[in-house]
């Protein structure tokens, strides 16, 4: 392997940024974003240089330091895993991340704390690659963990507001759960395995897939919890759309293009570990989620919320896809989805800073003509996100909806084609009250077109969003998990090629499409109120209190766990601090005062003791 | 009628606890004091007398050293009985129990 030193540059010069704008230049704002800013940016230039020197598939795939010896089996790596799936992922989040880390430049320049945003910002981006590069379950767990401190750290960036802090704990708190499961599988896993290196640990279910007996789903549902937390599945999904109380740039990064995507990148890393009734019940709960996810985004109001709900939906159908054996699918998928849902959510951020901070779209209206890059990019985010041929969503989708028809699960081939018009039907509600219509509000009237150090990555990202598709991206990931058959070569080729590999898939997709655009036309193109709720009635109203999944765990596990803090208190102030602790301390108390007597304070008593014990002391010492 | 060492030790622990029956009872810190030298002088008459009576001179140069002592000592303590009064316009120690909590 060539250039061995550049993954360990990418990985650490992130941290070193954040640790020099927190020592040295919070202080100054343009020196911290611009720091933090050249050490994404030198990570993007240096993988792209690693990839171009090794190619996606290095013969060599790892490179390690031993880290933690404790004798006997336990011995912790710290290595990193270069293989096709992480370089791709590299790629991702510095490329990605880059173009949002210069947004933010704009995004973020009249907030006083910008150097502190900055320095979570590379604290994020360390965190993340250690994810995408670890090469053990523990060095994972580690980043994984670390992630989810800097995502806290960042939705409660603006923390003078309460309801940013709530949600910050919110997310915190809900992965935990998550990371819970995910700790007790890796301790399962290694347990029974004896290892934790992915490669190790592939070989061995390899050689012997029962290794690991009868827990073996268990096990792997248990490591399936964590992406169950990190990427918002249903039941614990209830964290992301309060997380948009973020600035928009962190909405954009950590809840839609990367951090999220860990759980599936984590699912598709272990693989191995799946029995056939764990990848049932993934498929099933991704499926169930990216269903919810839609039915919820299409009576919400804050066009955050709707990208945020449909993030929810899309990490649905990757979940779904690795839950149907196709990793390739769903990396694809994270893959435009990232380009994509980043897109949206820059250009909401773009309308948002036009908007002078308003996030209801009925405020909006006609900002076609206000801000028209914005309008384009958005108009090109919003058709990759439905799925239009030949933009990058329709390929990895439809590869997501051709995986399901080719295992013949068709119940979740229906739930995936029905979800691709409800996506369509809330993208372009949401486009057509925003972008068409009449202005709705003052400030719609005077909305103002961004700078260019915003508008610009919103066009670099908006062109990979239209042509991520067509780029030879899906064979990538086909080093890592290989296909039988040929794949088609070549430009033409791959633009019709999902015509040709599953036509049901690919018609009932974009008639889906068609369907979900009409409607969002019929109903939202001239509106001034929301039509729906007259025509839905109850069923508007539960969607847009997202079917009371906060007032359900609210009256349930907060009750309950309330109860238990309760009762565990009582012990602790009349139990434990009571009689426990209360008789020692009661005790010191009393023999104290009773002592206390003894301190007359006159010399002579003194003496006079004195004298008592000296004698104490000789007749002890003389008596025969 | 022969004198031996029981005399001296005797006289000594006459004067030794007459010393500390000073001490201990009478209220004047002066007098406390002198009873207190009584004392120290008590202590230099058992050392001399088992010099005397067992030959040897080691009792005697340790009497000159608690003479010495003494001497020093005195001084201290009664430039502080002297600031004491200065302070509290007494001498006796009833009135000094600010020891007491």
């Amino acid at each position: 392997m060539k250039y061995e030193i550049l993954p360990w540059l990418i990985l650490f010069l992130p941290l070193l940024s954040a640790a020099v704008i927190t020592l040295f230049t919070l202080r100054c704002k343009t020196t911290s974003s611009l720091i933090s800013i050249g050490a994404i940016v030198a990570g993007f230039v240096m993988t792209v240089v690693f990839i171009n020197a090794n190619g996606f598939h290095p013969a060599v795939s790892e490179t390690m330091t031993n880290w933690l010896n404790f004798g006997g089996p336990l011995q912790i790596d710290f290595g990193l895993k270069l293989d096709a799936l992480s370089l791709m992922m590299l790629l991702i989040v510095t490329g990605v991340g880059g173009a949002i880390h210069i947004y933010s430049y704009g995004y973020m320049d009249e907030d006083p704390s910008k150097a502190r945003f900055f320095a979570f910002l590379s604290l994020f981006t360390f965190s993340m690659l250690g994810i995408v590069l670890a090469n053990n379950f523990v060095m994972m767990f580690i980043f994984w963990e670390l992630v989810g401190v800097s995502s806290y750290l960042l939705i409660g960036f603006w923390y003078e507001k309460p309801s940013a802090g709530d949600a910050a704990k919110k997310a915190f708190i809900t992965n935990r759960l998550g990371d819970f499961g995910f700790l007790a599988g890796i301790l399962m896993v290694w347990g029974l395995l004896g290892s934790l290196n992915f490669g190790v640990l592939k070989g061995a279910m390899e050689t012997n897939p029962a290794a690991l007996g009868c827990c073996a789903t268990i096990a792997g549902l248990l490591v399936f919890c964590g992406a169950v937390g990190k990427s918002a599945q249903f039941p614990l999904h209830v964290w992301l759309p309060d997380a948009m109380e973020g600035p928009t740039p962190v909405s954009a990064l950590i809840h839609a293009a990367t951090m999220v995507a860990a759980g599936v990148y984590m699912l598709c890393r272990t693989l191995f570990l799946y029995t056939p009734d764990a990848l049932h019940v993934i498929a099933y709960i991704g499926g169930f989620t990216a269903l919810l996810a839609a039915l919820i985004a299409v009576q919400q109001n804050d066009i955050k919320r709707i990208i945020a709900y449909s993030t929810l939906s899309q990490l649905g159908y990757m979940v779904m896809a690795v839950g149907l054996a196709g990793p390739t699918p769903a990396m694809f998928h994270l893959t435009t989805h990232a380009f994509f849902k980043a897109l949206l959510f820059l250009s909401a951020g773009s309308v948002i800073l036009g908007m002078h901070h308003e996030q209801d779209i009925w405020q909006m209206g006609n900002l076609r003509k206000k801000m028209p890059i914005t309008f384009v990019t958005f108009l090109i985010g919003a058709l990759a996100l439905s799925g239009l041929w030949p933009l990058s969503g329709f390929f990895s989708k439809d590869s997501i909806l051709g995986q399901a028809y080719g295992q013949h699960n068709y119940l979740l081939f229906i739930i995936g084609v029905f979800i691709a018009g409800l996506t369509t039907f809330y993208t372009f509600r949401l486009f057509f009250v925003v972008f068409f219509g009449q202005e709705k509000s003052k400030a719609a009237s005077h909305a103002h077109e961004s700078s260019l150090v915003i508008t610009l990555p919103l066009i670099v990202l908006a062109v990979f969003s239209a042509i991520g598709g067509l780029i030879g991206i899906e064979g990538i990931y086909h080093y890592n998990f290989p296909i039988e058959g040929e794949q088609s070569a070549g430009f033409i080729a791959a633009l019709f090629e999902p015509f040709k590999a599953s036509p049901v898939a690919a018609l009932l997709g974009l008639l889906a499409f068609a369907i979900g655009l009409v409607a969002a036309w019929a109903l939202y193109a001239k509106a001034a109120t929301d039509p729906l709720p007259a025509k839905l009635g109850g069923m508007a109203t539960a969607m847009k209190n997202k079917f009371y999944f906060d007032e359900l765990y609210e009256a349930t596990f907060i009750r309950a766990h309330d109860g238990i803090a309760a009762v565990v208190n009582w012990i602790d102030q009349w139990i434990l601090e009571g009689c426990g602790i209360g008789l020692v301390r009661g005790g010191t108390n009393l023999s104290g005062r009773m002592l206390r007597h003894l301190q007359t304070g006159n010399l002579q008593t003194y003496a006079f003791l004195f004298v008592l014990g000296v004698s104490l002391v000789l007749y002890f010492v003389l008596r025969k | 009628m022969h004198v031996g060492l029981q005399h001296y030790l005797a006289v000594s622990m006459i004067l030794f606890c007459l010393g500390l029956l000073g001490v201990i009872l009478r209220r004047n810190l002066l007098v406390i004091y002198m009873s207190l030298e009584l004392m120290l002088n008590a202590a230099n008459l058992a050392l001399v007398s088992f010099s005397r009576f067992n030959d040897k001179l080691d009792g005697q140069v340790l009497v000159f050293f608690i003479i010495t002592v003494a001497a020093a000592e005195v001084a201290v303590g009664l430039a502080l009985i002297v600031a004491l009064f200065r302070k509290r316009q007494s001498a006796h120690v009833e009135d000094l129990t600010s020891m007491k909590l």
